[in-house]
């Protein structure tokens, strides 16, 4: 078997001399808010992210001067919002390198985007026998849809499996890649573990047996910068409120042959270009998958999100996050009984761990009152818990405002778990 | 006392460690399993009805500290009580679990009172309560799984606060 190239790797960047993380958690207002009394340590940013002052002002300055419909009237705050909700898509299309802005499709997250693909690309195109092959470190919203899928049309599904560290078996992932798979289907970014995957390679490996694939990016493009025309990705999908934006908006990026051939997912105003009872045409790409009125102020801020990015020098970030990792990794390991879930080579800062017999939720909420915000439970990932024989486990995700300090104020708060638990 | 000691008080800790009737119970003629698929938590609850009163209950699962000292507690509670009285504590818990914090613990509630620090904590709502709901699913012979995100326990998610 080949390995895997590296690639979008933390540890490929030059060392983050200049990530001057004061100054920017400065730009995220909610940092300076006290819980319980104590100061916020958010630190739960793989189920979302915290907002900059530009991109909450960019939406309240939409509300507040810009607001109308778009693509429909011809007065002045309409031709205005049409413009910058198209320039988001130009700023959203630069960001991940598309070669097109009508590749970029606004959806309300990663959830809908899949479904979308799920249900027009794979209902016009997938047949009984046929199979979708996933893996065991998918979020529900990169299994259940393509469950789905095969209810309506006889395909199977294939699931790659994992090692205990939670990486993917590459060589299995080589012998489920058959004459039979229509579409693989994989996160970039395990949101339950870390594990970065090796998606060039997978893709490489799929697209030489004219497999198309979908990259789940939810987890990797508030970490890593993507560049989808060098991965070759048929469709990347992610969340604008992982990526420092609003909640209800999102991206479906796919080749713009693949979009024209697929038929749209929802009728309505705006996919389409005549009506009439006897026929509609339907308008040209992307519109023709956005019916109805979008969510304009959230794609308005999710292209402030990325002007964010972009004036922070965001490829710093991973190496930043990477330190950050390390620092917490060497944190936990020292916290008796502590065991951390997913050790991965290749991990972005997630420390998703358990703690013998105390239950995460029990880990949760004391941390809660320690003003820590982590996650607890399955993270939509049952299937691996399962896999991993857990019930749950208790994630801390890191962002690249978050510093040692903070760690610092996790680990003891851990301790304190164990004079409570232990 | 701290929030923290208030929701994790000793009688918790102490059952959470200990938890009282956890087996499976000899010559059961009910029994029902509970699931909460937010955190992983499974119990199955164990009852010997003669009639309508609950000769002897017990439990095993595994969950938080919060749902085993509750289930554990739950079982001591009902034991020796008739389908009707049980139910009228469970009543009286749910509404100490999902009532205004502050508000003082419902009479004749017993030792049951020191989970009234829970309605503080709205997210542990569910972990409290899922043993009464699968005590409940017991004791009317269902034999399907009960799960807090099911429409019977629904209420749970939505504290009055």
């Amino acid at each position: 078997m080949s390995q895997p190239a590296t690639h979008n790797l933390p540890n490929a960047a030059p060392a983050p001399l200049g990530w001057d993380v004061r100054r920017i958690r400065g730009d995220f207002p909610i940092l300076r808010e006290t819980v319980q009394g104590k100061p916020l340590v958010y630190l739960d940013n793989a189920a979302s992210s915290q907002k900059p002052r530009s991109v909450i002002d960019r939406v309240q300055r939409y509300y507040e001067r810009e607001n109308a419909n778009i693509h429909r009237g011809v007065h002045l705050l309409s031709e205005k919002a049409t413009e910058e909700y198209e320039h988001a898509r130009s700023k959203l299309q630069h960001f991940i390198n598309a070669k097109e802005a009508r590749e970029i499709v606004f959806v309300r997250g990663a959830t809908e985007a899949i479904n979308l693909v799920a249900m027009t690309y794979g209902l016009k195109n997938f047949k009984a026998g046929d199979e979708i092959l996933i893996t065991n470190l998918e979020h529900h919203s990169n299994i259940v849809p393509w469950q789905m899928l095969c209810e309506r049309t006889g395909a199977i599904l294939k699931v790659v499996p994992i090692n205990d560290a939670g990486e993917l078996l590459l060589d299995e992932f080589e012998k489920l890649l058959t004459e039979k798979t229509k579409i693989v289907a994989v996160n970039h970014v395990s949101n339950g573990l870390g594990t970065i995957n090796p998606i060039k390679w997978i893709i490489d490996k799929a697209h030489a047996k004219g497999v198309l694939v979908l990259i789940d990016g939810a987890q990797s493009v508030p970490h890593l910068k993507v560049d989808v025309q060098a991965l070759d990705c048929d469709f990347f999908v992610f969340s604008g409120h992982k990526l420092f934006g609003p909640t209800g908006i999102g991206v479906l990026y796919a080749k713009a042959a693949l979009l024209e051939a697929m038929p749209p997912y929802q009728g309505g105003g705006d996919m389409i270009s005549a009506v009439t009872f006897e026929k509609t045409t339907y308008n040209v790409i992307p519109y023709k998958f956005e019916a109805g009125t979008p969510n304009i102020a959230g794609t308005i801020g999710l292209g402030a999100a990325v002007d964010y990015l972009n004036s922070i020098c965001f490829g710093g970030a991973a190496a930043y996050e990477h330190e950050l990792l390390e620092y917490g990794t060497g944190l936990l390991s020292e916290i008796p009984g502590l065991r951390i879930v997913g050790t991965a080579k290749e991990k972005a800062s997630v420390l998703s761990f358990v703690m013998g017999e105390i239950h995460p939720h029990d880990i949760g909420t004391v941390l809660d009152l320690e003003g820590v915000a982590i996650r607890t439970g399955h993270h939509c990932n049952m299937p691996l818990m399962k896999r991993l024989g857990l019930p749950a486990t208790a994630r801390a995700s890191m962002a690249f405002y978050n510093t040692k300090e903070e760690l610092d104020v996790l680990a003891r708060a851990l301790r304190k778990v164990i004079e409570v638990f232990g | 006392m701290s929030e923290l000691s208030e929701l994790y008080q000793e009688v918790i800790l102490d059952h959470n460690k200990q938890p009282r009737n956890y087996r499976k119970l000899e010559g059961a003629n009910h029994h029902a399993e509970g699931y909460n698929p937010l955190c992983g938590d499974q119990i199955t609850v164990y009852l010997k009805m003669d009639g309508d009163k609950i000769e002897d209950v017990s439990f095993v699962g595994s969950g938080c500290a919060i749902s085993k000292a509750s289930s554990s507690m739950m079982t001591g509670a009902v034991k020796g009580k008739t389908k009707a009285e049980a139910e009228a504590v469970f009543e009286k818990f749910h509404q100490m679990v999902t009532g205004k914090p502050g508000t003082p613990a419902p009479e004749n509630i017993g030792k049951l009172a020191v989970f009234s620090g829970v309605c503080e904590f709205p997210s542990r709502v569910k972990c409290a309560s899922l043993a009464w709901h699968t005590l409940r699913s017991a004791m009317e012979g269902r034999d399907e799984t009960i799960s807090t995100e099911a429409e019977e326990a629904g209420d749970d998610a939505h504290p009055r606060r």
